[in-house]
């Protein structure tokens, strides 16, 4: 027949309510595990409820567990912060793994090398400044070129990651003494410019800087001057121009910025959690730390939410793994499908779709 | 049914969200006959016709080509219908030739091989007195000529009902004029002609019939010969309004900007304004004439600082009470700090003038927003003044947050004018302050900017609308090519005379 409507079309909504949007969320999440639980079932057999408690058991069945759920969220959520002021300028930060990695290495090198000659307070507080500088220069360099020439930040900040490997590597040769191609723990034995204990709680001083961290960036993006100037120059460089702000410098103060909160994570990551350096200290978070970023919209408080659900869910598939002796693929699938229910939803909080309507004759 | 019927609406009615734009439209479209559909933006004339031409999809009603019930789901269908729609936007490619885009996604099984193309073509021209050069490219063409090339590509498809939208709005006196020839010829051929407008001079010009739209409802239709302006602007508006705008003569004038040989080349290093030397006062509304991308937005921009003039360059600005500076080589940032009281609306409102995600509140703190103590901002007062403004120029918007990308072009631009006019400006500059604004809109910009002349600010207008540069204006210059090429006094200049200088260079200048 001729006069038959299309089958589906899609509409625009932009107006529909906070819960409306929620409820979306919500009714994703569930195809999310729905899915995930039929995946199960078909490939491995298992009992998806099953499974589902395992995942739950590997973030918090032990009070050591969850402080190290909380400590990775944490460290997670630093890096989805200092990523903030850059997305919100739509200057796509892909180099938060060089950054971290550089922050890491000024960190190493203060202990390695002031560990028997300095209280360890001091070598802190060296490596928390030295970190945020070298993370910031590694933030400077694409800013600069963006900002001078209108260099693709994207592939330059990507490329400033394999500097950064580079640089470590060659460090960790230098600084092996035991030819293992590893640097080992550091200062071991006197814990030199590692993280003190808090109230007994040896990750709360990591927490605390991340919280200092998430709200002051909230309140610089929100709040500032400075912070209005980044929202308007990514807005719309011609609106900045029109009501004077310096667009180049907006963009290498605010890479500089987003580079020294992630050389940051690098310095809570060596510091505060791991005592020594690799080229596998950033661990790929500064790319995932994008998703957290991207899927909280650029809200650091919202970030919290995600940055935990994205770490639970790591915890969650390393348990599985081996509890039923499966390969830990197998369970980065149900990370996967319930991370891509929660981009697709996005879609249908903004869009809707309509059905043809019954023929009526 | 009538035979002379081509196309019939029935009870057509498309929502977008909580959005209706079109609610239970009927109306029909006859053969051997120029049907206008005349509303103001946003009353649902473009969405209507766009179902026609298969790019939106109705959520109810019926449409019947030559009798028969139908369903136009995408632009193939609307082509096989014979419908043919010349969008606002013209959809050409630049490096292609107009012979190229005309058979572009057409089978070469057909007989659409370049020469029987080009035969046809040549048919089609001189069937109805086109002018074109199948060869020349795209990126060659002005614009009038782009729209020649839409309407013949329409006209090979074999359409017999053509719809334009907005066809004579980047066009001069003379091109319209061509084109309305144009439209007569095929109208007597047969065809079904629907133009798309908001100027009611060409609905009185070419129409033989018009359709009344208004916010997403159908009004009535009125034989052309048997209506008036006045009649139909009501109908557009639905109540009674004034269409004069006053033009005051201001005595007292004191010299705020002179400009000298003020020249800016754009990124290819070609001038785009060339020489440019005028004298603007307190008091008048000088208006800028001269088809789009003639210097326009550069010499303004120039002005405020956001281009680079050439070395040789000079404004000055004169006020009372902050004495005389010069402007070429400040920036506008330097502008803004000294306290100069330049206002600007630009011609992209939400892209340059305001930041369309941010609401009412953050929009006004844009040009204010360095002011305060500390490194965190101070919106009390910009609050004070966004509800102000609100409350003043009647901005019809849900909050203060709410952000104005999503509010109507009129109110967009109330919220632009109003935070520049708070400003109490010296100079006021203003590109295209009213495109795409309804009546009653325009009316109120227009007066919004009388008031400002009165207060002794000097008033820049930047227009498309002839009508409108003549009526306002004090003083019109025209811009050709960069170039000033005359400045009339706008109470004794015609129409024809400002089109004439519009495109044509006098010699020796």
């Amino acid at each position: 027949m001729a006069n038959r409507q299309p089958i589906l079309r899609i509409r625009k909504n932009e107006e529909r309510s906070f819960l409306s949007k929620l409820l979306i969320k919500v009714i994703f999440i569930g195809i999310a595990l729905l899915i995930s639980a039929l995946f199960i079932n078909l490939v491995t057999k298992l009992d998806p409820l099953k499974v589902y408690a395992s995942m739950f058991r590997g973030a918090f069945s032990t009070t050591r567990r969850t402080w190290i759920t909380i400590r990775d969220t944490a460290l997670l959520l630093s890096i989805a912060v200092g990523l903030t002021p850059a997305f919100k300028m739509k200057f796509w930060n892909t180099g938060a793994e060089g950054q971290i990695l550089v922050g890491g290495l000024v960190t190493a090198a203060m202990m390695i090398y002031l560990g028997d000659k300095l209280p360890s307070g001091v070598i802190l507080l060296l490596s928390f400044v030295g970190s945020a500088i070298a993370g910031a220069i590694w933030g400077f360099i694409p800013a600069y070129f963006k900002a001078r020439y209108n260099t693709n930040e994207t592939l330059f900040t990507l490329m400033m990651n394999y500097v950064g490997i580079q640089i470590v590597e060659f460090f960790v040769d230098v600084w092996d003494k035991k030819q293992s191609h590893s640097v080992g723990v550091i200062n071991a034995t006197n814990q030199a410019g590692w993280f003190p204990s808090i109230f007994g709680q040896q990750y709360l001083l990591n927490i605390i800087i991340v919280a200092v961290l998430t709200i002051a960036v909230y309140v610089y993006i929100k709040y500032s001057k400075h912070g209005y100037e980044v929202t308007v120059t990514g807005e719309s460089e011609n609106t900045a121009r029109y009501t004077g702000i310096n667009v180049p410098n907006v963009i290498i103060r605010t890479m500089l910025l987003s580079g020294a909160i992630c050389g940051l994570a690098g310095f809570t990551e060596v510091a505060g959690i791991s005592h020594t350096i690799s080229v596998k200290t950033s661990g790929g978070r500064g790319f995932t730390a994008i998703i957290a970023a991207w899927l909280a919209k650029l809200n650091p408080i919202v970030m919290i939410i995600y940055s935990f659900l994205i770490v639970f869910l790591n915890k969650g598939a390393v348990q599985i793994a081996s509890d039923f002796n499966l390969n830990e693929y197998a369970s980065n699938i149900i990370s996967a499908i319930l991370l891509f229910c929660i981009l697709a939803s996005e879609f249908f909080t903004n869009y809707e779709v309509i059905f043809r309507h019954k023929e009526e004759h | 049914m009538d035979n002379n019927c081509a196309v019939q609406l029935k009870d057509i009615t498309k929502t977008f969200g909580a959005v209706v734009a079109n609610e239970n439209v009927s109306f029909d479209i006859r053969k051997h006959e120029v049907l206008a559909i005349l509303g103001e933006n946003g009353s649902g004339k473009t969405t209507v016709m766009n179902m026609l031409a298969g790019i939106y999809y109705p959520d109810s009603g019926e449409i019947f080509v030559n009798g028969n019930l139908v369903s136009i789901k995408d632009p193939k269908d609307a082509y096989d219908l014979g419908i043919g729609m010349i969008h606002q936007h013209y959809k050409l490619i630049d490096v292609f030739s107009a012979l190229e885009n005309i058979v572009l996604g057409l089978k070469n099984t057909d007989g659409n091989d370049l020469e029987s193309a080009r035969k046809r073509v040549n048919e089609i021209c001189s069937r109805y007195g086109f002018d074109i050069d199948p060869d020349m490219k795209v990126y060659d063409m002005t614009v009038s000529q782009k729209q020649t090339l839409e309407i013949i590509k329409v006209l090979y498809r074999g359409a017999e009902i053509l719809i334009l939208d907005e066809p004579t709005a980047v066009l001069t006196p003379q091109e319209t004029s061509r084109l309305f020839n144009v439209l007569r010829n095929m109208r007597d051929d047969g065809k079904a002609i629907v133009i798309i407008t908001h100027k009611l001079n060409e609905v009185m010009e070419i129409s033989d019939r018009v359709t009344i739209l208004r916010k997403g409802q159908y009004i009535g239709t009125v034989n052309t010969s048997e209506t008036n302006p006045q009649q139909l602007t009501e109908m557009m508006v639905g109540e009674k309004i004034t269409l004069d705008i006053n033009r005051d003569f201001i005595e007292e004038k004191h010299l705020r900007l002179e400009v000298k040989n003020l020249t800016v080349k754009n990124i290819e290093g070609k001038k785009v304004v060339d020489d440019v030397t005028f004298n603007l006062y307190s008091g008048e509304v000088l208006g800028i004439a001269g088809i789009s991308g003639s210097g326009q937005k550069e010499l303004l921009e120039a002005i405020m600082g956001l281009q680079k003039p050439e070395p040789g360059s000079s404004v000055v600005y004169y006020s009372t009470a902050h004495g005389v500076h010069e402007l070429v080589g400040l920036s506008t940032k330097e502008i803004i700090s000294h306290g100069l009281h330049l206002a600007f609306v630009p011609e992209d409102r939400l892209g340059m003038g305001l930041v369309g995600n941010m609401g009412m509140t953050d929009n006004v703190l844009l040009k204010r927003y360095r002011k305060g103590k500390g490194p965190l901002l101070h919106r009390q007062q910009p609050m004070q003044t966004a509800i102000k403004i609100k409350d003043e120029l009647d901005v019809k918007t849900p909050s203060l947050d709410y952000p104005v990308r999503k509010l109507s072009g009129g109110n967009v631009q109330k919220v632009l004018v109003g935070r520049e006019i708070n400003n109490k400006p010296t100079v006021l500059m203003t590109a295209y302050a009213v495109r795409g604004l309804d009546i009653n809109t325009s009316y109120a910009i227009y007066n919004l900017l009388n008031e400002q002349k009165k207060r002794g600010v000097a008033v820049v207008y930047v227009g498309e609308d002839l009508d409108v540069l003549l009526a306002l204006s004090d003083r019109i210059l025209v811009l050709c090519n960069g170039k000033v090429n005359g400045i009339l006094d706008g109470r004794t200049a015609n129409k024809e005379e400002v089109g004439l200088l519009m495109t044509h260079l006098k010699e020796g200048e």
